[in-house]
């Protein structure tokens, strides 16, 4: 689950190899449901401790006590160190969030920046409810709050990464564009790849659309689409403009035969 | 030029889910020890899955499978690019008997700075006291302070230590975590440019000066010493470490070393202050023990003379390590 909600930042690092990936910073909104989640964790871990500890108390007052005292401490301030330690960067909370601490520069993240952002809570929660660390999460650059800062570690939302499903653009019909391999090679070299994404989204998410707005969204396409390639003479009159979406879609994405091709060949090969 | 993207998915996503697999097997097994064949073929598909992310943005653009790429080729960045070293194994009598007595030494200047605003502290409680005696209620929020010296000397003489009968166990574990978080927050504080930490030191210099002169003007001293020696001369030392830590910190966002960058600096004393956490939190365990097992018992029990010897002898033992702890060459 991924809230797009204030306080996402886009995080840019440049590999030594000239590679550039970004990381989207986890929102506010997000960071404070996970820290709930953690709290909720923590008070049912002390609720337990406090079980444990109270028939203990049967046999020794004052050692259930002393040791119900140390385990929450332990636990209160232990949990974030622990279970970001152990599972690289996340707590519970930021496993159901799917958020993640990592280093700010996208290196490993080293065990004394864990304690160090752990460990600098006090200061963020200041004056209360986590102001002061909020307004610098908000306000900053990277949406560090003053333990990130001073720990050099970033949260950042892990993004649902699924594969393109390349078999929806699949040509169900007859692509009649196919009979013009010279307009096609001219829609592939004209078309900017932003739009072709755009066109490829509409076609991959149009059943989430609103059929009135799906009519409107492929209307729009079809029309910016047209003027790149004068197909209009030809076929544009014969088909929807969502068909001619598709067909240009599967144009662009899908060069002519190579279904033919793929099913020759193992899966996978190379 | 859009790439063939169903050609390219085809061709690459088998490299991707075998860098993905190894991925995950690295995230979930910390010590996982790759061979070096492996460690190669990790490469390899790193720069493949880099080199792949390169040409779908120069080439096509589809956000899904950039974002699929972005996502590896981050993880394995850190993997891959990650230069300062494994976390060595901790080994506990080498941190005590070298890394935390160098690493306190390393920041004396800090250290000194905690002691002197600690004593101006104490000299202001100490001289508001003198001057108007009548602010005791104000500069000592505690009720068992409040009253004369000299009575709850008498009180606490007769109780012979059995008010906490039953309850030393819990109070100790009242102390260290107590001690520990508000020397965690007097650290913390260093974060607003040290003067948190200035105000939390100052503020514990002015109780303890405050409450020395009401027991020192009241002719109780040997009283004072046997009761805050055995556990103060572990206690407000962990403090003033806390606070030197603060300054460490506060020292790194000001920049007192201009020639490195704000991250450079931060990164630079960051093992340094876990070190010192480590160090404080320790003495502070052992504090409360000795506040509440130890400290609670005064004559006729225990002899002021014993408490003030014990307490002087800690102040030595603690000073004695860490001044001269670590200063020998490591054993090869």
């Amino acid at each position: 689950m991924t809230l797009n909600l204030p306080g996402r930042k886009t995080l840019q690092i440049q590999t030594p190899e000239g590679v550039v990936f970004s990381l989207t910073t986890a929102g506010v909104f997000s960071r404070f449901l996970a820290w709930s989640i953690d709290a909720i964790v923590i008070l049912a871990a002390s609720s337990i401790l406090g079980t444990i500890t109270a028939f203990l108390a049967l046999l020794s007052p004052d050692f259930a006590q002393a040791l119900y005292v140390i385990l929450y401490a332990v636990v209160s301030v232990g949990y974030g160190i622990f279970t970001e330690w152990r599972w690289r960067g996340q707590s519970w909370g930021k496993r159901i969030m799917r958020l993640r601490v990592i280093d700010a520069s996208g290196l490993k993240l080293q065990f004394s920046q864990i304690i160090i952002r752990n460990l600098l809570r006090p200061v963020d929660i200041l004056p209360a409810l986590y102001l002061l660390g909020g307004i610098f999460l908000y306000g900053g650059q990277r949406g560090q709050r003053l333990g990130d800062l001073a720990a050099n570690t970033v949260v950042i939302a892990i993004p649902e990464t699924k594969l393109l499903d390349l078999q929806q653009i699949e040509e169900s019909k007859y692509n009649s564009f196919r009979d013009y391999p010279h307009l096609e090679a001219r829609l592939r070299q004209s078309v900017k790849p932003a739009e072709a994404a755009l066109a490829l989204d509409a076609v991959l998410r149009r059943d989430e659309i609103s059929p009135e707005a799906r009519i409107e969204v492929f209307r729009e396409l079809a029309a910016h689409l047209r003027t790149l390639v004068p197909f209009e003479d030809k076929i544009d009159e014969t088909i929807t403009d969502e068909q001619f979406v598709r067909n240009a879609v599967a144009s662009i994405y899908r060069k002519a035969g190579f279904r033919q091709k793929a099913q020759s060949l193992p899966n996978g090969a190379t | 030029m859009i790439l063939d993207l169903e050609n390219f998915v085809r061709t690459e996503r088998p490299y991707w889910d075998e860098l993905e697999a190894m991925l995950n097997r690295m995230e979930e097994h910390h010590e996982v020890n790759l061979s070096l064949q492996d460690v190669r073929r990790f490469h390899f598909l790193y720069d493949l899955a880099a080199s792949d992310l390169l040409r779908l943005s120069t080439f096509a653009s589809s956000p899904e499978i950039a974002r699929h790429l972005e996502a590896l080729v981050a993880r394995a960045y850190g993997e891959i690019h990650e230069t300062r070293g494994p976390n060595r194994p901790f080994l506990f009598w080498h941190w005590v008997s070298r890394q935390f007595p160098r690493t306190f030494r390393r920041h004396l200047r800090a250290f000194w700075l905690s002691v002197a605003l600690t004593l101006l502290g104490c000299a202001f409680g100490a001289g508001i006291l003198y001057l108007d005696p009548d602010a005791k209620e104000t500069l000592l929020p505690f009720s068992h302070l409040q009253g004369k010296p000299s009575e709850r000397v008498a009180q606490e003489q007769e109780n012979q230590g059995r008010h906490l009968e039953g309850k030393k166990a819990g109070f100790a574990g009242f102390l260290m975590t107590h001690n520990i978080r508000v020397s965690l927050f007097t650290l913390a504080l260093g974060m607003t440019y040290g003067v948190g930490t200035v105000v939390v030191l100052f503020y514990n210099g002015v109780i303890l000066g405050a409450v020395s002169f009401d027991y020192i003007h009241d002719g109780q001293t040997p009283f004072l010493m046997g009761w805050l020696l055995p556990h103060g001369s572990i206690e407000i030392p962990s403090v003033i470490i806390a606070g030197q830590a603060g300054f460490v910190l506060a020292g790194a966002l000001i920049g007192s070393r201009k020639s490195l960058s704000l991250l450079a600096r931060l990164a630079a004393i960051r093992t340094d202050l876990v070190t010192l956490i480590g160090g404080f939190s320790m003495l502070l365990v052992w504090a409360g023990l000795v506040e509440a097992f130890f400290s609670q018992y005064h004559e006729p029990v225990l002899p002021y003379a014993v408490k003030i010897s014990f307490g002087l002898l800690e102040l030595v033992l603690l000073f004695a390590w860490l001044g001269f702890g670590g200063r020998a060459p490591d054993p090869s």
